[in-house]
């Protein structure tokens, strides 16, 4: 593996650092899902392509060997096939609806070999810095991943950022959480669950992870508790007979107003899931589609079969025990907080991806950067459907808008005038999703890739 | 170019066993893969003859597929248009690096759909039957008894003199179109009556080769294809339809690898 990026000399200096010009290249920080998609569409749209990855293969999360992946054993995708897979490379007819985390790994890595990605990606390299430059430049700073060698800055003529938002753990600063005595992971930290065996455990979070950890700690441990601050829409694998994501698709097609989809949806789950009241459980706060999609088969099994108590939110942490919400204690061993994910884009600026004080990026279509043309993020979003369906077109859409700066720059400038620097901030997704930090980038996939289809077809009527 | 793909996420092509054949060199010289697909009727066993082989000779990796209901694939009565270019998008996909795909007579009309779902590194499409009225006048003014009961769900037959020229040998032109099978009705309509592909993705480079004593693929039919993808046709005089089992079938397979090798364009 090369480590060394000195593609050219510096002739270039910034702060009395040198800085080697890389000319038309794009940069692409990251090579998982989305950072695969952004290499392949730039390159298939004639661009020189630069990727930095910290971790030593591709594959972002879905890689277990990478320290920050969020998967753990028993993980499946909670979309099929269909909905997870690159719309131009289709997963093989011979995997399960719904394949195993190690066969999306080896997906992506067929995908980076049959498109020969890996030569542009310069492995165990870690993106510290990305500035701004003279004439809408970049200058973006590496280093080795764990920090020996020098650090190195190189001139790109933009920048495509895909580090991911799945792997910086959001743990709640729980009162008392300090004199606990039992064992406190997150979810992130979570691989097998060899670690429950014969453990009293509680499980914080209602998203797709804490309620499949609830499910192998119904198997493993001597007692599961299941805290969640509200109550969900829990989807099974499949409906009617069809992975639900598909049957939910055949629905949409129909163009349903959200209203009569979400009032129909709701009956069908209420018929084939039941009233989770008479578990305990609570009556959801909101409409289906109004948080992020719960898929999954076997919470509710397990519910039933006992294996798993339903609890409410935690209150506080004491020396020995968790008190509920209710007032009710509950005594873990062990508590896993599937409490989700923080967005982190430490090597830029917060007023590059326009944030607000909490961190939340502000950008066109969750994608372009309105204040400077030649950034963009991809991977950005969370949906009901997979993300990669998404960000391959996030990715055409950004080398297509690149493509229009360089042949025809006055009329990149009046599409980027006319469309994305006025456009206020909107979510691509017609349902009231709630309002947290989980949600901030939650879209349904059809509005936001019809959202995509005007822009690329914009594109397109701008070039001509 | 459609971002909705509806019929994609919610209507998936059911998955059937798939005949794919090889030939591969015996040393990657890092050429690309070219994934050969039969027309209506005929399976992956039409390029297994002469051009798999001869392609490895070349130093390409080989591979030819059979479209569900034909050759050794399973059996699909309901196939659609849209079916058989899910076979060939899944075995080009399964291919170590980006393939080429040529296909040849219906086949070109499935390659074309394939395209639209998987970026190839180029295409060939090879006698090319793109359908349309027009090449159905001429089919059944050339051979209305093969033609016509395909109107009715019948097997459309072309005719030994239609597929190959004078050079071969009677007893081989029998034994070849004896091995020739059908498409499904539905196939068969839609060969007449289908919406235009999606545009293809990945802008990958088209070359139409084909013979102007064709008699199924009219020449002006040739040039139309090729005009449509900004080129002309190559052609090869004197061979019939079936070009990879024709007398000369060295010629047009030749002819294509050179175009590869010169950076399909
Ligand atoms: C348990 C779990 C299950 C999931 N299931 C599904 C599912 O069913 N379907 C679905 O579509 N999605 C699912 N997801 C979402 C998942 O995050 C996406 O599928 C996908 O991995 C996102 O890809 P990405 O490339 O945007 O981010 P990541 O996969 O996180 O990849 C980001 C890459 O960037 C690299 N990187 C980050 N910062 C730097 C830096 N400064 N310098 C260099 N490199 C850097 C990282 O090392 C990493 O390789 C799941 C997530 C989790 C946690
Ligand atoms: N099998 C799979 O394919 C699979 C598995 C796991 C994850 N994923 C995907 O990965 C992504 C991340 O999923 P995730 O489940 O790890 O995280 P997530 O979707 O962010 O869910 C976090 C959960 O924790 C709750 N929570 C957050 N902060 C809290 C707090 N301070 N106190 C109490 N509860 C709090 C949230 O409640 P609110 O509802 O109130 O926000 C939510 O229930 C999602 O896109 C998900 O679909 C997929």
């Amino acid at each position: 593996m090369t480590t060394s990026t000195d593609h050219d000399s510096a002739t270039l200096w910034r702060d009395g650092r040198p800085v080697y010009d890389r000319g038309e290249t794009v940069c692409v920080v990251g090579a998982g899902p989305s950072g695969l998609a952004a290499v392949k569409n730039l390159r298939e749209h004639g661009f020189g392509v630069d990727c930095y990855e910290r971790e030593t293969g591709v594959g972002g999360g879905w890689n277990w060997r990478h320290d920050r992946s969020p998967v753990y054993a028993s993980a499946h995708p909670v979309s099929s096939k269909p909905l997870t897979q690159y719309p131009d490379f289709p997963m093989p007819d011979d995997w399960p609806d719904y394949p195993h985390h190690s066969q999306v790994l080896a997906y992506l890595e067929r995908y980076a070999d049959h498109f020969d990605l890996r030569p542009h990606i310069w492995f165990g390299t870690e993106v510290v810095k990305v500035e701004p430059a003279d004439g809408m430049r970049w200058d973006v700073t590496t280093r080795s991943t764990g920090g020996y060698g020098a650090e190195r800055t190189h001139r790109y003529a933009a920048v495509v950022v895909a580090n991911g938002h799945n792997w910086s753990p959001n743990l709640p600063a729980y009162d008392g959480l300090d004199d606990f005595k039992g064992r406190v992971i997150h979810a992130s930290a979570y691989k097998d669950p060899a670690e429950l065996r014969g453990k009293r455990v509680l499980v914080i979070g209602g998203g797709n992870t804490g309620c499949d950890i609830a499910v192998e700690a119904a198997q493993q441990a001597s007692r599961c508790w299941h805290s969640t601050r509200r109550g969900y829409w829990y989807a099974p694998k499949y409906l009617l007979g069809r992975p639900a994501d598909q049957f939910h698709d055949a629905i949409l097609r129909l163009r349903l107003p959200l209203r009569l989809r979400q009032w129909l949806l709701q009956r069908i789950l209420r018929l084939a899931v039941g009233d989770l009241r008479r578990f305990g459980m609570r009556r959801p706060d909101h409409k289906v589609f109004e948080t992020h999609p719960i898929v999954n088969s076997q919470l509710i099994y397990h519910v039933g079969h006992g294996g798993i108590a339903p609890v409410p939110d935690v209150a506080r942490f004491r020396q020995y025990s968790v008190e509920l919400a209710d007032g009710t204690e509950v005594e873990p061993d062990v508590v896993v907080a599937a409490t989700g994910y923080q967005p982190r884009f430490e090597f830029l600026a917060p007023e590059a991806l326009a944030a607000t004080a909490e961190g939340r990026p502000r950008l066109h279509l969750h994608a372009f950067s309105r204040r400077h043309p030649t950034l963009a993020v991809a991977g950005l979003i969370e949906s009901d459907s997979g993300i990669l369906p998404l960000v391959h077109w996030q990715t055409v859409a950004i080398a297509r808008w690149l493509r229009l700066r360089e042949a025809a720059p006055q009329r990149a400038g009046e599409f980027w005038a006319g469309t994305v620097a006025k456009e206020p901030d909107r979510r691509w997704t017609g349902a009231k999703v709630k309002d947290t930090p989980r949600h901030w980038f939650e879209v349904s996939h059809v509005d936001y890739l019809r959202a995509l289809q005007k822009m690329i077809d914009g594109l397109a009527g701008a070039r001509a | 170019m459609r971002l909705i793909r509806f019929d994609d996420w919610a209507k998936p092509v059911p998955p059937v066993r798939r005949e794919v054949l090889s030939a591969t060199p015996e040393l990657d010289e890092g050429k690309p893969p070219v994934l050969f697909v039969p027309g209506f009727g005929h399976g992956a066993w039409v390029f297994a003859e002469f051009w798999l082989e001869h392609a490895a000779g070349r130093g390409f990796a080989a591979h030819a597929v059979s479209p569900r209901g034909h050759g050794g694939s399973a059996g699909s009565p309901k196939a659609t248009l849209r079916a058989y270019a899910h076979d060939v998008v899944q075995a080009a996909a399964s291919l170590p690096r980006q393939a080429v795909l040529v296909g040849h007579g219906a086949g070109a009309l499935v390659v074309e759909r394939a395209l639209a779902r998987y970026p190839a590194r180029a295409a060939v499409l090879a006698a090319p039957v793109l359908g349309g009225w027009a090449t159905f006048g001429a089919a059944v003014r050339r051979n209305p008894g093969g033609t016509l009961p395909a109107i009715f769900g019948g097997r459309l037959r072309l005719r030994r003199r239609q597929l190959f020229s004078r050079e071969v040998p009677d007893a081989v032109a029998k034994a070849y179109a004896g091995r020739l099978g059908r498409a499904s009705a539905r196939a068969q309509w839609q060969l007449l009556l289908h919406r235009a592909p999606e545009p293809a993705v990945g802008d990958p480079p088209v070359l139409v080769v084909g013979s102007p004593d064709d008699r199924v693929v009219p020449a002006s039919a040739l040039t139309r294809a090729a005009r449509r993808y900004g080129g002309a046709p190559l052609l090869f005089p004197g061979m019939g339809h079936d070009l990879m089992l024709d007398a000369r079938w060295r010629e047009p397979i030749d002819a294509i690898l050179d175009w590869l090798e010169k950076g399909g364009s």
